[in-house]
């Protein structure tokens, strides 16, 4: 018995939105980048879902290309969000507005 | 290239060009080392050019009258396409004349020179002007195309303004200078264009083959443009009517450059020049016609100029412009060779009467006002007397050079039907009479008007000998001259610029020759009488006549004139341009745009907040808005 396609896509819908109030609303730059993963995850999550109601495997290949993307992503983001904790000694997002106009 | 002409065997012209020039350049950087002697090694490079020069007059004469010509190609100057300039030097008995003038009166200056400007702090330098001058003339007179002349003529006044502008720490020399410069820019201007017209018409700017096909392939409207676009450069240079307002002024050079440029050689090119283009002059009577009406009406007005100056200096200039005008009179008349004659003649006497004017001028401690003169030919013997000479070669006085040369050209003139332009010359050379008698009796004669006039002291050997020379050859240019009336210069000439024009009749030679002498000696007489004589107050008789004298002082306020019409509109123009249009139109676009920016920048920075959660904000609803159009699509 197959678990309806609905419940994925609702719990993929909700991961996202979680996701995106976390980028919007959280300060912790660490805290940012976790919620970016969630969304990431939740779309990941809905293209597997959807590859499996059609019975391709092509949501599949791209959800696996989003992975190894997002981990090299990841790399990327952690160091810098490093190097900003070295040179400033906070993430605090609100604090970095070295580029205000 | 090859004239089969050629006879004369001479390959050596480029050496009478080259010497000058190079110790002109040596003189440039080594002049304030050599000293004094940098004046004599100039002096040298000249003479060595002088014997040069009589070497190839001898030998021209030496060869038949139809082999009389040297055409020397040194290099290709300018070659573009099918159109070649070339270097190529010509020598006929047109311009072995004027070398030898160029050089000879030439080298009487520079001698003449190292005595004049002795002591001054740019005693090289002047000298390798003087020099450069000297190239660029010879230059000028021996070019075989309108191209290479055109460089010379330029170079001259390029001479022209460094040695007017030599002393250029006084602010008046240096605007005299800027203001011959640019008045015979206008006339060059202008000659140019001609000369661009002969490149259009004849795709060439040699002599022989402008000349040799000029009567068949222009029309006479072309040949009366080109003429007078040449003859307003010849204006230019020469100072006639009406670009002459630069010559006065230029007095305000050292004297040995106002005998050498102002008015042996220099000006004088204008003549050369129409007599060099005698065969274009030819196909146009309106052209000539402008050459007569031209000389005759400078000759007149200069004339009168110059019988109210009271510098020195100022009654040899407006003199010099008045005997030009003489001459471009006779080249109007087609009578070239009297042209050429009187150029040889003028350069004479009136070199030596500018070096005498300088030699007051260096025994009276710079003074030249003729007023705070007088009786100076008992302190000044040679100088008085060597100026005599030149101031009766001048008026006019049987056997002295000016005599013959004036005498010709009257002569030709009543000859040839045109009795008004005879009574209008004899009323000219009656003027030149005055003029030169009423400065020759202030100066010498008389009593002496001031102290410096009773203490004046004669110049070294190295400034009277250069005077004495020059005297002679006044002299003995006239007996040469009276041997032979046509004069065997004038008749070697015709070769190269025709022959005379043809006699009409007219009044007898030895008619025409009493009526020259008796207004030569009367002029001279009543100049005597009133200036000299103490019989006249002339300084009343001057108050009488006012406003006549005042006007011609001011050389009928032509100057003033121009700078109603032409300078001050300019200036004003200028002004309006720099303070106004600049200012506000120009810098205003400029500066608004910059503003326009700056102002738009300063709204458009305040969307750029720096909170990094706006951004992300501002992404979320941009994506948002993305897919809705996508989905209402």
């Amino acid at each position: 018995m197959r678990t309806p396609i609905a419940y994925f896509i609702v719990l993929s819908g909700i991961l996202f939105t979680l996701g995106t109030l976390g980028v919007l609303l959280r300060k912790n730059a660490l805290l940012i980048f976790m919620s970016v993963e969630l969304q990431l995850n939740a779309v990941n999550l809905a293209l597997v879902a959807f590859s499996r109601m059609h019975l391709e495997v092509d949501g599949q290949v791209i959800a696996f290309f989003s992975m190894v993307v997002a981990a090299a992503e990841v790399v990327v983001g952690l160091a810098i969000i490093v190097a900003v904790y070295r040179r400033r000694g906070t993430v605090d997002v609100d604090q970095a507005r070295g580029l205000a106009g | 290239m090859l004239d089969p002409r050629v006879l004369v065997n001479i390959d050596w012209l480029w050496v009478v060009l080259v010497i000058p020039l190079g110790v002109a350049v040596a003189n440039l950087f080594l002049g304030r080392r050599l000293g004094k002697l940098a004046g004599w090694i100039a002096s040298a490079a000249v003479g060595v050019s002088f014997l040069l020069s009589l070497e190839a007059l001898r030998e021209l004469l030496g060869a038949s009258a139809e082999g009389r010509l040297v055409i020397e190609h040194l290099f290709d100057w300018i070659s573009v396409g099918g159109f070649t300039v070339g270097a190529t030097l010509r020598l006929d008995l047109l311009s072995a004349t004027m070398i030898l003038v160029v050089t000879g009166v030439g080298l009487l200056i520079h001698v003449y020179a190292i005595g004049y400007m002795d002591g001054d702090p740019r005693f090289g330098r002047f000298f390798a002007y003087l020099n450069l001058f000297v190239f660029f003339m010879l230059l000028l007179v021996l070019a075989d195309n309108y191209g290479l002349l055109y460089l010379g003529w330029e170079g001259v006044g390029l001479c022209s303004y460094l040695l007017i502008g030599f002393w250029f720490e006084n602010r008046e020399n240096a605007s005299a200078a800027k203001k011959a410069f640019i008045t015979t820019r206008v006339g060059d201007t202008l000659m140019l264009v001609g000369l661009a017209l002969i490149v259009r018409e004849f795709g060439t700017l040699n002599f022989s083959a402008v000349f040799g096909t000029a009567g068949q392939t222009i029309t006479e409207g072309t040949a009366t443009a080109i003429s007078l676009l040449l003859f307003a450069g010849a204006i230019g240079k020469s100072a006639q009517l009406p670009l002459h307002v630069w010559l006065p002024d230029a007095m305000a050079g050292p004297t040995p450059v106002s005998a050498l440029i102002h008015a042996a050689t220099m000006v004088t090119a204008g003549v050369y020049l129409v007599v060099r283009s005698a065969p274009l002059f030819e196909l146009s009577d309106i052209a000539l016609t402008v050459v007569l009406v031209v000389g005759l009406l400078t000759m007149l007005f200069a004339g009168t100029c110059a019988l109210a100056q009271d510098d020195i200096k100022r009654v040899l200039a407006y003199s010099t412009i008045s005997q030009l005008g003489f001459m471009f009179m006779a080249a109007g008349m087609h009578f070239y060779t009297g042209a050429i004659f009187m150029l040889v003649a003028h350069a004479f006497y009136k070199a030596l009467m500018f070096l005498g004017a300088g030699s007051v001028m260096h025994g009276m401690h710079e003074e030249t006002d003729l007023q705070r003169m007088g009786g100076l030919i008992r302190r000044m013997p040679v100088t008085g007397w060597t100026f005599l000479v030149g101031a009766f070669a001048l008026a006019g006085v049987w056997p002295l050079a000016g005599f013959f040369a004036k005498d010709q050209i009257l002569e030709v003139a009543n000859r040839t039907g045109r009795q008004w332009v005879y009574l209008l010359g004899t009323l000219g050379a009656l003027l030149s009479a005055l003029y030169i008698g009423r400065l020759l009796f202030l100066a010498f004669f008389g009593k002496a008007r001031t102290e410096e006039a009773e203490h004046a002291h004669e110049s070294p050997f190295v400034m009277t000998v250069p005077l004495l020379v020059l005297a002679a050859g006044t002299i003995v240019a006239g007996l040469l001259l009276s041997t032979n009336a046509e004069g065997r210069l004038a008749s070697s000439l015709e070769a190269v610029v025709g022959p005379l024009p043809a006699d009409q009749g007219g009044l007898s030679t030895a008619a025409l020759l009493v009526i020259a002498t008796a207004i030569a000696l009367g002029a001279l007489a009543v100049a005597w009488w009133v200036y000299a004589s103490g019989r006249v107050d002339r300084l009343a008789l001057r108050e009488r006549l006012q406003p006549l004298p005042r006007a011609a002082r001011n050389g009928w306020y032509v100057d003033r004139a121009y700078s109603t019409v032409i300078v001050d509109p300019a200036t004003a123009a200028a002004r309006f341009s720099a303070n106004v249009f600049d200012r506000k139109v120009i810098d205003g676009a400029v500066n608004g745009i910059g503003a326009g920016t700056r102002r738009l920048a300063a709204s458009a920075r305040r969307l750029q907040t720096g909170f990094v959660r706006t951004y992300a904000l501002g992404f979320f609803l941009g994506a948002v808005g993305v897919l809705l159009w996508l989905g209402t699509r």
